[in-house]
């Protein structure tokens, strides 16, 4: 069974034109893709390109207009489902500080657990080892106001994974923090991924980011329009472009050195790879 | 400058009020107040201030931080008293010292203002030795019983919490918005009164549209948080009463006693 399903998906938001006829403005068309347990997809795309559609999509804070969204097998569109699939998809969102609905962290981080009738005393646990995985162990008792953006973001991790989701939704959890907050929620997800096997799907339009996923899904107008493993993707730079986005940075620097006959591989994606085959080079000169 | 307001008024200490369960001050403040109420004499009013000497020192909190509630009244209490001296109903074989103004007149006004004193010094005693987190789960525990008469409690208690949560997030939005509108040239501080509330217009707005938007998203939040409502919900934080909460009420209990006995003597 797939973690997660999308079977010929639409969704429009509808509006009506001056002369008051109503329009279905589609977000997404045709979207048929499926996640296995415990892959790292990164969702690449430019704004509008309804890449928060898609995560809300997936938890049931929207309904499909067309086609079917499954979690584990369990149809978001019926009702009865949500809670369950809530349970399994835990997400955090892109503004810090609209995230948090208690004023301290530890009872913020026990809302979730609350929620589903965790017992007492396995709440405390709950938040320990959410604690634990999101590095906040010392922020325990802080208030969340006085936190950074990323520790903020770390929060957010924490309340959701203290219900112990298989799957982590981040809808671009990471473009309002600095480079140091980014580094931290990124580096926690990616832990998450590798030694809890949590599935996670990242939001995201920093091409940096995308590079370390395990999958990489471009989307544009709607439509998925590349799908594959980082290489395959970063690969096809013309209708990367197309649909405007860029390369990663170290791939761009790589291209460039490329042209300027400096031999380097070209699967260059990250900056320790573009730095070891520098210095390989350097060394053979 | 705006971001460093927390809700009320919290000393951070560890005294014994401190740690004293929330819903048992509460009562406790009831209680209080209701004694500051009977005290029908100077004498009653005296011991009402021996308990409160007593509370202070148990709360470890300065004595000016405490002070602080009564100056931010100080203007009311100083009207009450001249309002009372003034229309002092004179009866009969009182003394006259100037115009209206006679002995009874005066002692009636300052024994109301002693009440008031004592009564606003009680109650900021709460709110310094409470944080507001706890203030909360005691009113929501306290409230319990109205449940039953299908009262939303739960609800209630996560409102005042959610909005006590963004409290110093909406106190730095409007620090921004206000920058914002001074870098394209508001004014908020020249003119009257009136024309001062006025420019404030500019800076309500965004803040009340920023607010709806991120109710928006905590909504989606608190949704993607499996929150279905307050039924099938278990609760992290219990209150506990201990031996601190049996000594504070026998206190509250002996001033009581002694108001009403000293009322009577």
């Amino acid at each position: 069974m797939y973690a997660i399903e999308f079977q010929n998906v639409g969704f429009y938001y509808s509006s009506t034109d001056e002369n008051d006829v109503r329009r279905k403005n589609y977000v997404l068309e045709g979207l048929d893709f499926a996640v296995e347990k415990g892959a790292f997809v990164a969702l690449l795309g430019r704004n509008g390109s309804g890449k928060s559609t898609l995560a809300r999509l997936v938890n049931g804070l929207l309904k499909p207009a067309a086609g079917k969204v499954s979690v584990f097998g369990l149809d978001t569109a019926d009702k009865n489902n949500l809670f369950e699939i809530r349970k399994k998809a835990g997400m955090i969102f892109q503004n810090p500080d609209n995230q948090q609905i208690a004023s301290i962290v530890e009872d913020d981080i026990a809302f979730g657990p609350e929620n589903i009738a965790m017992p007492r005393e396995k709440i405390a646990a709950a938040i320990d080892a959410a604690l634990k995985a999101t590095d906040m162990e010392k922020f325990r008792k802080s208030e969340v106001a006085k936190l950074s953006g990323g520790q903020k973001q770390r929060v957010a991790i924490a309340g959701a994974i203290a219900i112990e989701p298989e799957i982590l939704i981040m809808d671009e959890s990471t473009s309002m923090l600095d480079p140091k907050g980014r580094r931290e929620v990124m580096e926690v997800a990616r832990t998450l991924n590798k030694e809890k096997g949590m599935t996670v799907i990242d939001i995201t339009h920093y091409m940096d980011e995308a590079a370390e996923a395990d999958y990489v899904y471009v989307l544009d107008g709607g439509t998925i329009r590349l799908k594959g493993t980082p290489k395959e993707v970063f690969d096809k730079k013309e209708v990367l472009r197309a649909c405007g986005l860029e390369l990663p940075r170290a791939a761009l620097i790589a291209e460039k050195l490329r042209r300027a006959g400096v031999p380097l591989s070209p699967d260059i994606l990250d900056t320790e790879k573009l730095a070891e085959e520098l210095c390989e080079s350097l060394r053979k000169n | 400058m705006l971001g460093d307001v927390t809700f009320g008024q919290y000393y951070n200490a560890r005294s014994f009020l401190h740690k004293t369960d929330p819903r048992t001050k509460i009562l406790l403040l009831i209680a209080y107040i209701v004694a500051v109420f009977i005290a029908q004499n100077f004498l009653s009013l005296a011991a009402v201030l021996v308990f409160l000497i007593v509370a202070i020192i148990f709360s470890s909190v300065p004595l000016g931080s405490v002070l602080r509630s009564v100056k931010a009244i100080f203007f009311l209490i100083l009207f009450m008293f001249v309002l009372n001296v003034l229309f002092h109903v004179k009866k009969e074989g009182e003394t006259v010292y100037f115009w209206v103004v006679t002995k009874e007149g005066l002692i009636s006004a300052s024994f109301l203002s002693a009440r008031l004193i004592l009564l606003v010094t009680g109650s900021s005693l709460l709110t310094l030795t409470t944080t507001p987190v706890s203030l909360t789960d005691g009113i929501e525990s306290l409230l319990k019983p109205l449940n039953l008469v299908k009262f939303p409690v739960h609800d209630l208690a996560l409102v005042m919490s959610i909005a006590l949560r963004f409290i110093p997030t909406l106190a730095n939005e409007t620090d921004r918005i206000i920058s914002a509108q001074k870098a394209r040239g508001a004014d908020f501080e020249s003119g009257n009164i009136f024309s001062r509330i006025k420019a404030l217009v500019p800076v309500l707005i965004p803040l009340i549209i920023s607010a709806l938007r991120r109710a928006d998203e905590l909504g989606d939040a608190m949704d993607a948080r499996c929150y279905t409502g307050s039924k099938n919900r278990t609760k992290y934080k219990k209150l506990t009463f201990t031996f601190r909460d049996i000594v504070a009420t026998l206190f509250v209990a002996a001033l009581i006693t002694g108001v009403v006995f000293l009322n009577i003597y």
